[in-house]
């Protein structure tokens, strides 16, 4: 196996994109998890507060989103632009 | 220089140490919360103590089913015959490893949670026993699909042709599909245990609602379980897709940063939708008529959830595809 020097750049940015992915996928994963765990939790307390609940789940999921769209944005880059 | 046999049945020990180091971890885990569970509910009814520990033991027997799924391809690394002589069996002895003993991780920890809870709920509820065993019983079993997962790999890696898939990028391949399935099933495992440790409480707490508890219950594990498929999906298409023959570095990293992609990416969306659906499963005990509500708001929060995953496995399809 020879390796050259490009090769090697690209090499390492494809495994960087999958480690940047996957790492930063853990993170929202738990946390918009949680935030929709209890939103339910608060839906079972006040059922008729259904809609304001379910709309301040989807806000405060789409920023915990955030850091996920970070890690996408980075692992494209790696994979596209580097 | 040592020949191909040399190389493999040195792998296979490394294999087999990783299978059942790793997969020691979650069971461990798993049955020793049962344990402390145990004790505890026994100290608020010590008259009931024959039955919590039957109880204890049920739920640890199947709480141990991850870890000798380990052992069992830690056996077949040790004892059994390569498929193939190959340097890449050498290759799928430590891909084999990693993804059943990543796997019984997630599987071990999950499945000790509704054993733990069963014991505490029978002790503080004596009359609903029958419900929360069943309850405990369906829940443990269905923290095993994503070690199960893991064991499919495994055996494929094992014991699948490996004379058409070139040496370079084959072993990366290979030890991508391990990891990608081992890794993603951690999150599902300790998800699906959470959901059915909450179930096992509210029917211990509401044995009416049980049959809205355990449907709720059973569409937010299976939900749960869609990132270890993720992973699973990953894995079978590094194996199977048609690789071309090429020597470069990128061209092997590309397949492991897939599985890396794709495995840790499923690992907190895992666990997100065991919270998601745990929340839920508890109110609905506690809540029946809110039942529709509550299961609508549930997948809905589950679906954005699930986005990182869909992320990883998107970096992941456009490393094994695209590049």
């Amino acid at each position: 196996m020879d390796i050259t020097g490009p090769d090697f750049i690209k090499a390492l940015s494809f495994l960087g994109a999958g480690l940047a992915m996957g790492l930063g996928a853990i993170g929202p994963g738990v946390g918009e998890g949680f935030a929709a765990g209890k939103a339910c939790e608060a839906i079972g307390r006040k059922p008729e507060e259904a809609g304001l609940l379910t709309r301040t789940m989807l806000v405060g999921q789409a920023v915990s989103e955030s850091t996920g769209i970070y890690s996408l944005v980075v692992a494209l880059l790696l994979l596209f632009v580097v | 220089m040592m020949d191909s046999i040399t190389y493999i049945s040195a792998s296979s020990f490394i294999g087999a140490a990783m299978a059942m180091g790793l997969g020691a971890i979650g069971a461990a885990l798993g049955l020793g919360y049962a344990a402390g569970r145990a004790d505890e509910s026994m100290s608020y009814r010590p008259e009931m103590s024959g039955q919590l520990l039957k109880n204890m033991l049920i739920g640890q027997a199947i709480t141990e089913t991850a870890a000798i799924f380990a052992l069992v391809i830690a056996i077949i690394l040790l004892f059994a015959e390569p498929a193939s002589t190959s340097v890449l069996a050498s290759w799928s002895a430590i891909g084999a490893g990693l993804s059943i003993g990543l796997s019984a991780i997630g599987s071990g920890v999950g499945a000790g949670l509704p054993a733990g809870a069963a014991c505490v709920g029978m002790a503080r509820q004596p009359d609903n026993k029958g419900k929360i065993f069943t309850t405990m019983l369906i829940g443990s079993a269905i923290c095993q699909t994503p070690v199960i997962f893991g064991m499919v790999i495994s055996f494929l890696l094992l014991f699948m042709d490996l004379s058409d898939i070139p040496l370079y990028p084959g072993w990366a391949a290979i030890l991508g599909a391990g990891l990608a399935t081992g890794l993603a099933t951690i999150g599902s495992g300790i998800g699906n245990g959470l959901t059915s440790m909450e179930a096992v409480r509210g029917i211990a707490r509401n044995p009416d609602t049980s049959s809205d508890t355990s449907r709720v219950m059973l569409i937010g594990m299976s939900v749960g379980q869609s990132t270890a498929i993720y992973g699973f999906l990953v894995s079978l298409l590094l194996v199977f897709t048609g690789l071309e023959p090429s020597t470069t570095l990128a061209s092997s990293l590309k397949l492991i940063g897939a599985g890396l992609s794709s495995g840790f990416g499923g690992i907190g969306p895992g666990i997100g939708l065991g919270i998601v659906s745990a929340y839920a499963v508890k109110w609905v005990a506690r809540r029946p008529e809110a039942t529709g509500t509550l299961t609508r708001t549930m997948l809905v929060g589950m679906a954005v959830t699930e986005s990182t995953a869909i992320y990883g496995l998107i970096v992941a399809l456009l490393l094994v595809v695209v590049f």
